[in-house]
C-alpha cells in the first residue's frame, strides 16, 4: 500500500489508493473530478468576502473523499461548488474543476441542470426539511426521473418502488404514498437518498447526511453509503464529525478557514496527523477519553492530564443530593391516545458528581429533567432535593429553594431574554438577599464572568453579539449564579463545535471540581456522556435500560440495547 | 374522527353569530333616542304622545328587554330580519333585492386580488435587490391607498378620459371592472407582501435545493414547490378579507353608483334605521363566519398536516 | 481559568447584509411629511394665510396656480388651506382612535393571554364574535347608534381595530409566556409577578410599538371613509374626506378637487405606516 503524499494530491495525481479490498485491486484510474485551486468568494468586487481561499482534490469512482472541518470553515460552499449551487452573489473560479472531463467552470444554467441528478447527486441533512413536506415521497423521488425526461409515468412509479428497495425501506408502496413527516428519521433519509441516487449518478455529494439522526439510525445510513461506495460510486463526504468520517473514507481532507489545513490518505491523517489543527480536533472528541482528562488544547497546556479519576473509587457517603423515585409521565396526543413518556424512572445523585442520562430522541430524558427541575408534575412518583421533598410540595414552598438546582440547555439563546445584556441575564439569578444593592451585584457577577472565562468586556453585550460558545458560558454563569447544588445540563454541547464543545465540557469539569456542584448530565451523544460521568443511566422509550458507572456501561455492557448503541457509536479506529 | 372537529367547528360559528346578534341587540338597546320617533320621522307633523305610544306598542318597544330579545331571537331563527324604520318593508326583502350586485362584487375581486398578487409575487419575489424592492414598494403603496380614492381615479382615468368603461350602469362585464379593481388593488398589496415575505422565507429553505439539486430549473422552482408553501399565511388572511372586502365595498358602491348593499346601509346608518342597519351587519357576519369556514378548509387542502385547534 | 479562544458570532456564508439603503430614502420622506403635518395640526396659520372658510365665489373652480396652489373649490374657497386645516381634525380623530384601539387591545390582549383558559377562552369568544364585524362596519354600527360626531368617530374607528390588536396581543403574550426564557425565569424561582413586569409585559408590548403607527395611519383612512360617507363631521369643516365627497360630481370639471384632499390622506397613511415599518424591522430585528 503507497502512502500518498500532500504534494500528490495538490496536482491531482492520485497515486494507488490505500484502504479497503475492492480498490487495492483496481488498476490506476484517472479521476472522475479534479479540482486544482478552487475559490469562491460572495459579495461584489470590492468587499468580496473569500469564503473558500484555494482547495485542491480529486475523487474517483468506488472512493469516498471526506471533508471535515467545524462551522464557517467553508466545507458546505465547496461542496455545492459540485453543484453549482453556491447561491445568489457567489463568485467561482478555479484553475480546474472538472467532472468526468468536462469543466464545469462557466457552464450555463442549462448545462447544469442537465448535470444535476443526472451526473452528480445531492444529499442535504436532516430529510424532515430536505423533502418538501407537502409533497408524497413518492413524488419526490420521482422528480430527478421526470425533469430528466426517464421513462413513462408508470415506469418511473415502478422505478421508485425499485429505489426504495435499493435503500432498504420496507413496504416501498405503502411508503411512496406518504410524507416525508410520516416516515420515521431514518427512513427519511433513505428516501431523501434515494431521490439522489435515482438517476445513478457517477458522484454523490453528501453534506452532513447524519447529523440530524439517532446514533443506531446513523450507523444503519452510513451502511448504505458504503454499500453505494463498493457498487462503484464515488462519494464526497461534508462533515464535522471525525468519527462518522473515519468509516466511510478513503482520504480526508481537513478544512479550516477556506482552506485545506491537511488532507491526506484516512489512515494517515487520522492516526498520525500531520497538522496542529488535526490533532486538536483528535483531541476534542470526547469518545475517547475517559473521564478527568483535557479535551481542549489550552487546558490541556494549563493542567497535565489526570490520570485515572478520582471519583472512581467507592462513592462519598452522605445523602444523594438528587433522588428520583418512580416518576412516571403521560400525555393525551391529539388523537386521544395516551402515551406514557416516562415510565418508572429512579436514580441517584451523589453530591459533587455526574449523573449521566444517555438515550435516543424520545427516550423520554428531556421530560425528566423538566421533573426533576419542577417545571412538569410527575403524574406518578416524586423527586427528592437534598433529602427533602421537592416535586411533592406546592410551588410556593419550592420557590426559595429553587436556588438550589439550576439549569443550562442546549439552545442557551432562546433560554435569554432577548433585549437583556449579559450583566443582566446574570445579575438577575441572584440572590437578592445575599447581594443587595447594585455595586454588590456587579461585583459578583465580575466574579462569576471570570469564573466561566470570560471577561467585563462581555457585559454590556447582548447574547446575539455572542457566538455559541460564549453564549454557553453565560448560561453557566446564570446557572451558578444562585449557588446552587445541581445543575441539570440539557444537551449542553450538541450545537456547538467540536473544539467549542471541548471548551466548555473542561469548563463544566473544572467547575465541578472546584464547586463540588452536581451534574445531571443529559445527551444523546454517548462520547459526551462518557467523557462527562460518573455514573450512567441507559433510557430507552421512557425506561430506565441499564444504569452503572461509566466504566461500567460502556466498557462492559450488559443490556442488549445498551450494546446496540455503543456499537452503532462510530469510531476512529480506521484499522 | 375528522368529522368532529369540523362539526364542532360549525356549532362554534353558530355560536359565534348568536352572540352577533346578542352584541347587536345590546348596541340597539343602548342607543339614545326613541325608535319610536325614528318610524314616524316620515310624518308631515310631529308626532304626538299618543301615536308614539301607539308605535311602541304595536313594535314591542315598550314590553321587558329579555322578553324584546326572546324575540329578537326568535325572529332570526325562523329568519325573520324585522321592518324597516324608514321605509316600513321587511328588512328582509330590502336585503334581498341589494345583496346580489355586492356578493358578485365581492367575489370578483377576491378572485382579481389573488391573482394580481401571486402573479406580481412569484415574479419579483428573491430576486435581485432592486427587482424585489420595487415590488415590495409597490405592494406597501397598493395596500395603503384609501379605496375610495382609487376607484374615484380610477373612475375618472378609465371612464371619464379614456371612456375604456361606463361610468355608470351599462351592461355585461364592463360595470364591474373598475370597481373590482378598486377593491382588489389594495387587498392585492395585503396578500402580496405576505405572499412574498413567506415567498422569501421559502426559498431559503433546504427542501428547494435539493429540488435544484436534482435538474429543476428556477420557474419550475417556485411553481411546483414553493408556491404551495407561500400561500399559506395568504390563505389565512382571505378569510378576513373576504369580511373586510364586503364593508368596503359600501365605500366603493358609493363612488361608483352601484346598486348594492352599500347604499342601503349608508341611508340606514344616516337614518338610524336599526334593523336595517343589524340586518346588512349580520348578514356580514355570517359572510365572514362562514368565510372562514371556507378557509380553514382550503387551508386543510393545502397543507393535510395542520391541526386545527 | 479557561482562556477565551472561540470566534464571535459571524454570518452564515451567503447570506448578504441586511440592506437598509433602501429604507433610508423612504423613512426621511416619511419623517418629512408627518413633520409637516404635525405644524399643520398644531398650527396651521404658519403654512397658509388664507382662512379655510373664506367663501369667495368669484374665484370658485380656479385651477392650481399662482395664489392658490391647489386650486379651490366650488365656493372659491382655497383647496390648500381646507387640507392644511383639516389636518388637525385628521390627525386627532387617527391618533385619539387609535389610542382607544391599542388601549382596550392592550387590556383584553393582557387579560385572555395572562389568565387561565377559562377566560382565555371566554375572551378568546368575544373576539372572535367582534371579529365577525369587519372593522368599518363595526365602526358604522356605533355611528348608527350613537349619531354623528367627532368623539363618537374617534370610538367607533377605535373599536373598529380593537379586535385585530386584541388578538395580537393576546397571541404575543401566550408565545412569551410560553418561551424557554419565562421558563428559565420561572426555573430561578421567579414569581409571576415578576416574570410579567420584567419579561412578558416589555416583550408583548414590542410588536405593538410599530403597530401603532400603521394603526394611525389606517384610522385617518377609515374616519375619512366614514366622512367620504357623509357620516362624519358636519359640513363647511375642513375635513379630507368630506372634501373627496364634496367634490365628487364635479370632478370631470374640476380634478384637483378630488386628487389634493386624496394625496393628502394617501400621503398621511404612507408616511405613518413606513415609519411604522421601518420600527418594526428595528425592534423585531433586534430579536433575531
Amino acid at each position: 500500500m503507497t502512502a500518498a503524499t500532500r504534494g500528490d494530491l495538490a496536482t491531482g495525481q492520485l497515486a494507488e489508493p490505500g484502504g479497503g479490498p475492492v480498490s487495492g485491486l483496481l488498476p490506476l484510474r484517472s479521476p472522475l473530478l479534479e479540482v486544482s485551486d478552487l475559490k469562491v468568494g460572495f459579495g461584489p468586487r470590492r468587499t468580496r468576502r473569500a469564503v473558500v481561499r484555494g482547495v485542491s482534490f480529486a475523487v474517483r469512482a468506488g472512493e469516498c473523499l471526506a471533508i471535515v472541518g467545524e462551522s464557517g470553515s467553508g466545507k458546505s460552499v465547496t461542496a455545492r461548488t459540485l453543484v453549482g449551487l453556491t447561491g445568489g452573489g457567489s463568485h467561482v473560479e478555479a484553475e480546474r474543476l472538472d467532472f468526468n472531463g468536462t469543466s464545469l467552470l462557466g457552464l450555463s444554467d442549462r448545462q447544469w441542470r442537465k448535470l444535476r441528478g443526472a451526473g452528480t447527486g445531492f444529499i442535504l441533512q436532516d430529510a424532515l426539511v430536505s423533502l418538501d413536506r407537502l409533497r408524497l415521497v413518492g413524488q419526490e423521488i420521482a422528480e430527478p426521473l421526470r425533469l430528466h425526461r426517464w421513462g413513462t409515468r408508470p415506469a418511473r412509479q415502478r422505478k421508485v418502488i425499485e429505489l426504495l428497495k435499493q435503500v432498504g425501506v420496507p413496504e416501498p408502496e405503502v411508503r411512496a404514498r406518504q410524507r416525508p413527516s410520516e416516515l420515521s428519521g431514518g427512513l427519511r433519509q433513505r428516501a431523501l437518498i434515494a431521490s439522489a441516487i435515482a438517476l445513478g449518478p457517477s458522484l454523490i455529494v453528501a453534506d452532513e447526511p447524519t447529523t440530524a439522526l439517532d446514533v443506531t439510525v446513523q450507523a444503519q445510513i452510513l451502511g448504505l453509503l458504503e454499500q453505494m461506495k463498493k457498487q462503484g460510486m464515488a462519494l464526497i463526504l461534508i462533515s464535522h464529525d471525525l468519527a462518522v468520517v473515519a468509516r466511510l473514507a478513503d482520504h480526508v481532507a481537513v478544512m479550516a478557514d477556506g482552506v485545506f489545513v491537511e488532507q491526506g490518505p484516512a489512515r494517515q491523517v487520522l492516526a498520525r496527523p500531520q497538522a496542529d489543527y488535526t490533532q486538536a480536533l483528535l483531541d476534542a472528541v470526547p469518545s475517547a477519553h475517559a473521564k478527568g482528562t483535557s479535551l481542549s488544547p489550552a487546558r490541556k497546556a494549563e493542567r497535565p492530564a489526570r490520570l485515572g479519576h478520582a471519583r472512581l473509587g467507592p462513592a462519598p457517603a452522605g445523602p444523594p443530593v438528587l433522588r428520583a423515585v418512580g416518576l412516571v409521565k403521560r400525555y393525551r396526543g391529539p388523537d386521544g391516545k395516551t402515551r406514557t413518556v416516562v415510565d418508572d424512572v429512579s436514580f441517584e445523585l451523589p453530591a459533587g458528581q455526574t449523573l449521566g442520562v444517555v438515550g435516543e430522541s424520545g427516550s423520554g430524558k428531556t421530560t425528566t429533567a423538566r421533573m426533576v427541575m419542577a417545571l412538569t408534575a410527575p403524574d406518578e412518583g416524586q423527586v427528592l432535593l437534598d433529602g427533602e421533598p421537592w416535586t411533592a410540595v406546592p410551588e410556593k414552598q419550592r420557590r426559595q429553594r429553587r436556588r438550589l438546582i439550576t439549569a443550562i440547555y442546549q439552545d442557551p439563546l432562546s433560554s435569554f431574554d432577548p433585549r437583556w445584556s449579559v450583566e443582566h441575564i446574570i445579575a438577575d439569578s441572584l440572590d437578592g438577599g445575599q447581594y443587595p444593592g447594585r455595586d454588590a451585584r456587579r461585583q459578583r457577577v465580575g466574579e462569576l464572568l471570570a469564573l466561566v472565562g470570560l471577561s467585563d468586556e462581555h457585559r454590556e453585550r447582548r447574547p446575539l453579539q455572542l457566538s455559541g460558545g460564549q453564549r454557553q458560558r453565560v448560561a453557566v454563569a446564570r446557572a451558578l449564579g444562585p449557588g446552587p447544588s445541581v445543575i441539570v445540563c440539557d444537551e449542553p454541547v450538541s450545537s456547538l463545535d467540536a473544539s467549542i464543545q471541548a471548551q466548555v465540557l473542561d469548563l463544566l469539569s473544572d467547575l465541578q471540581a472546584e464547586l463540588a456542584v452536581s451534574y445531571l448530565f443529559i445527551s444523546h451523544d454517548l462520547g459526551v456522556v462518557h467523557h462527562m460521568s460518573d455514573r450512567v443511566v441507559v433510557m430507552k422509550d421512557g425506561r430506565i435500560v441499564e444504569s452503572g458507572t461509566a466504566d461500567e456501561i460502556f466498557n462492559y455492557p450488559s443490556e442488549p440495547y445498551t450494546r446496540q448503541l455503543i456499537d452503532s457509536l462510530p469510531s476512529l479506529d480506521v484499522a | 374522527m375528522k368529522w368532529i372537529v369540523w362539526l364542532k367547528r360549525l356549532a362554534g360559528a353558530v355560536g359565534v353569530l348568536w352572540a352577533a346578534a346578542t352584541l347587536t341587540f345590546i348596541v340597539q338597546q343602548l342607543m339614545p333616542g326613541s325608535p319610536a320617533l325614528t318610524i314616524l320621522s316620515g310624518g308631515a307633523t310631529k308626532p304626538t304622545h299618543a301615536q308614539i305610544l301607539a308605535v311602541d306598542q304595536a313594535y314591542g318597544f315598550n314590553k321587558p328587554v329579555i322578553v324584546q330579545y326572546l324575540t329578537f331571537i326568535g325572529h332570526l331563527a325562523q329568519g325573520n330580519l324585522g321592518t324597516s324604520y324608514l321605509q316600513h318593508l321587511p328588512v328582509t326583502t330590502i336585503i334581498a333585492q341589494q345583496m346580489w350586485p355586492t356578493i358578485e362584487l365581492t367575489v370578483v375581486a377576491l378572485v382579481a386580488s389573488w391573482v394580481i398578487a401571486l402573479v406580481f409575487t412569484i415574479a419579483t419575489a428573491k430576486r435581485r435587490r432592486i427587482v424585489s424592492a420595487i415590488g415590495s414598494g409597490i405592494e406597501i403603496i397598493a395596500a395603503g391607498l384609501p379605496q375610495y380614492w382609487l376607484g374615484i381615479i380610477l373612475l375618472v382615468v378609465f371612464a371619464i378620459e379614456l371612456k375604456w368603461f361606463p361610468v355608470e350602469g351599462g351592461s355585461g362585464v364592463a360595470p364591474i371592472v373598475l370597481p373590482a379593481l378598486t377593491l382588489a388593488i389594495p387587498l392585492a398589496g395585503f396578500i402580496g407582501q405576505v405572499t412574498r415575505d413567506e415567498f422569501a422565507k421559502v426559498l431559503d429553505q433546504p427542501f428547494i435545493i435539493s429540488a435544484r439539486a436534482r435538474g429543476m430549473g428556477d420557474t419550475q422552482v417556485r411553481l411546483r414547490h414553493a408556491l404551495r408553501h407561500a400561500v399559506l399565511p395568504g390563505i389565512t388572511l382571505s378569510g378576513w378579507a373576504l369580511g373586510s372586502l364586503f364593508s368596503s365595498a359600501v365605500v366603493v358602491e358609493a363612488v361608483f353608483a352601484r346598486e348594492g348593499l352599500g347604499q342601503v346601509l349608508t341611508n340606514a346608518v344616516a337614518g338610524q334605521d336599526m334593523p336595517v342597519v343589524v340586518g346588512v351587519t349580520l348578514l356580514v357576519a355570517v359572510v365572514y363566519v362562514l368565510a372562514n369556514l371556507l378557509v380553514d378548509a382550503a387551508y386543510v387542502l393545502v397543507d393535510p398536516e395542520i391541526r386545527l385547534a | 481559568m479557561t482562556a477565551i479562544i472561540d470566534r464571535t458570532h459571524r454570518q452564515p456564508s451567503w447570506q448578504p447584509a441586511v440592506s437598509r439603503w433602501r429604507l433610508r430614502p423612504g423613512v426621511i420622506l416619511s419623517s418629512a411629511v408627518i413633520a409637516f403635518l404635525v405644524v399643520a395640526a398644531i398650527d396651521p396659520a404658519l403654512l397658509t394665510t388664507q382662512s379655510p372658510y373664506a367663501v369667495n365665489l368669484g374665484a370658485a373652480l380656479r385651477a392650481p396656480g399662482l395664489g392658490h396652489i391647489f386650486g379651490t373649490d366650488q365656493s372659491g374657497r382655497d383647496i390648500y388651506t381646507r387640507i392644511v386645516y383639516g389636518t388637525r381634525q385628521s390627525l386627532l380623530i387617527g391618533v385619539g382612535a387609535t389610542a382607544v384601539a391599542m388601549g382596550g387591545a392592550i387590556f383584553l390582549g393582557l387579560l385572555a393571554g395572562l389568565s387561565g383558559r377559562f377566560v382565555d377562552g371566554m375572551v378568546n369568544r368575544f373576539l372572535e364574535v367582534l371579529f365577525a364585524f369587519p372593522g368599518l362596519l363595526l365602526a358604522l354600527l356605533f355611528v348608527a347608534a350613537f349619531g354623528q360626531g367627532v368623539s363618537t368617530e374617534i370610538i367607533a374607528v377605535g373599536i373598529g381595530s380593537a379586535p385585530g390588536y386584541a388578538r395580537m396581543v393576546r397571541g404575543q403574550v401566550l408565545a412569551v409566556k410560553g418561551s424557554p426564557y419565562v421558563e428559565a425565569a420561572r426555573a430561578l424561582g421567579h414569581p409571576s409577578r415578576r416574570i410579567v413586569r420584567q419579561h412578558i409585559f416589555p416583550n408583548a408590548m414590542r410588536p405593538l410599538v410599530a403597530m401603532v403607527a400603521m394603526g394611525v395611519g389606517q384610522s385617518i383612512v377609515w374616519a375619512s371613509a366614514l366622512s367620504f360617507l357623509g357620516l362624519g363631521v358636519a359640513p363647511p369643516a375642513p375635513e379630507w374626506g368630506a372634501m373627496l365627497d364634496a367634490g365628487r360630481d364635479l370632478v370631470t370639471q374640476a380634478w384637483w378637487l378630488e386628487i389634493f384632499p386624496g394625496l393628502a390622506i394617501v400621503a398621511c397613511a404612507l408616511s405613518v405606516t413606513t415609519i411604522g415599518r421601518y420600527l418594526r424591522q428595528r425592534f423585531e430585528g433586534e430579536t433575531g
